[in-house]
């Protein structure tokens, strides 16, 4: 039986040491950037991103003030047993996680803080036997403002998937803090499309799909959304994004939803195992 | 890239789209609710926080301060969502705009009309900016958290002029 404010404390923790430093990974994939980037904007913003990702692991400070919005998938084995409420202690792990960090959750309409960042925004898969795990991500509203979704039909095909792709990368141009990484969800409904999109996130970044078709249209995505030159910040190059995930779902015969979620290139996730 | 090294006094309409800068002196922060506050105020005849007559605005919002810390992480917000605001507080005096992202055309042309300049922080790079700020004070809005107007001091902010004050942009989209 799981303990329910076990859940809490461990939860807690993993977000306050994942919002205090940028994705090793993603930090990486910087560093190659940088070494491969000839315009000399775009270097003066690099430059400036690794050293401020530098100086938030070495002095345990936020790399963004923008904390996000807390993201939990949480994986439910079907015979886990709780002592207590599972969704409350989950909430309790985000407030806390989140008591130093930028409380960035406000009302949608009248616009009031809740001042404690929830709640999060929970998915939920239940899966055969007693495990339970959540995946932690911190969505940025610069980033995720500048996501959309696109109902092609099938005749569009795979041309058409690259183009919606592309189509919501140029819309976004510098606003969602490039480089930038791609979650793109492909089939199920339009809002299956839009969770698949933020599922692609959670993958390593840069790990390629394991189905080698998918993982050719990630690279024919990357090229295609880099050729735009929008580049670091805007400022021009050869890095708009640095990575693209690709998730897929068999869809309606009459379907084909494309959807893209951006992450800045500032990566917060965690994975914790209960 | 050369740097030149400006403050509140140095004049924008020497700066041309590309220069890199190094701001030294006083921005005061205000994201759209902010804004939104400001320009009411202004419209109904109420004193606004600070003087806009020649001020820069710093579009930010910081992670909160630790004990013995003079700011938390205090990276630029998207300035596009300040757009619907921006040409009416150029008209009451506003001068140099910090934030990061595209703006829109009618700010752009507000920009030429008042002769002011839109200068580019690095998105997430909040840590660093935060190293760059020595001295804050919260000014009003209190109610707002993250979103109250405060007073920073900063020293060697490094930025990029996006639009001069010709309403020459470098952003790429």
């Amino acid at each position: 039986m799981y303990k329910c404010n076990e859940i809490t404390d461990k939860l807690a923790k993993a977000i306050d040491y994942a919002l205090k430093r940028v994705d090793e990974r993603t930090v990486g994939l910087l560093e190659r950037a940088r070494a491969e980037e000839t315009n000399r904007r775009a270097i003066w913003a690099l430059d400036q991103i690794l050293e401020n990702d530098r100086i938030a692991a070495e002095s345990d400070c936020y790399p963004c003030q923008d904390t996000g919005i807390a993201m939990l998938f949480v994986t439910l084995g079907s015979e886990a047993t709780f002592d207590g409420d599972l969704a409350a202690a989950l909430e309790e792990g985000v407030r806390r996680g989140y008591a130093e960090a930028r409380k960035s959750i406000a009302d949608p309409l009248t616009r009031v803080n809740t001042r404690d960042n929830t709640p999060a925004v929970v998915y939920h898969d239940v899966v055969k036997g007693d495990k339970l795990g959540v995946s932690f991500l911190a969505k940025g509203a610069g980033s995720e403002n500048m996501g959309g979704v696109r109902m092609l039909t099938p005749s569009k095909g795979r041309q058409g998937i690259i183009d919606a792709v592309v189509g919501v990368v140029g819309e976004a141009g510098a606003n969602p803090c490039p480089p930038v990484l791609l979650g793109v969800g492909v089939g199920g409904t339009m809002d299956k499309a839009c969770v698949l999109s933020k599922r692609a996130l959670l993958r390593p970044c840069g790990q390629a799909h394991s189905d080698p078709s998918v993982a050719a249209l990630e690279a024919d995505i990357l090229s295609a959304v880099n050729a735009l030159g929008i580049g670091v910040q805007g400022l021009g190059g050869n890095h708009t994004a640095l990575a693209c995930a690709v998730e897929t779902c068999p869809t309606h015969i009459g379907s084909l939803p494309v959807a893209v979620t951006i992450q800045c290139h500032s990566v917060r996730h965690a994975e914790i195992i209960f | 890239m050369e740097i030149i090294r400006i403050d509140n006094a140095y004049d924008v309409t020497a700066l041309k789209a590309g220069d890199a800068v190094e701001f030294s002196g006083t921005v005061y922060t205000a994201r759209d609710a902010a804004h939104k506050r400001m320009t009411e105020a202004a419209d109904k005849g109420e004193p606004l926080p600070f003087e806009l007559e020649g001020a820069a605005i710093y579009y930010a919002g910081p992670t909160p301060a630790r004990e013995n810390e003079i700011i938390g992480s205090c990276g630029p917000t998207t300035s596009a969502r300040m757009d619907d605001y921006t040409p009416r507080m150029l008209e009451l005096g506003l001068r140099i705009m910090i934030g990061k992202g595209k703006r829109g055309n009618a700010v752009i042309e507000a920009i030429k009309a008042h002769k002011a300049v839109y200068l580019i922080a690095v998105g997430g790079a909040a840590a660093l900016i935060k190293s760059r700020i020595t001295a804050c004070e919260e000014i009003a809005y209190p109610d707002l958290g993250c979103e109250a107007v405060r007073r920073l001091t900063v020293d060697r902010l490094p930025l990029l002029v996006a639009i001069d004050s010709r309403g020459c942009s470098i952003l790429k989209a």
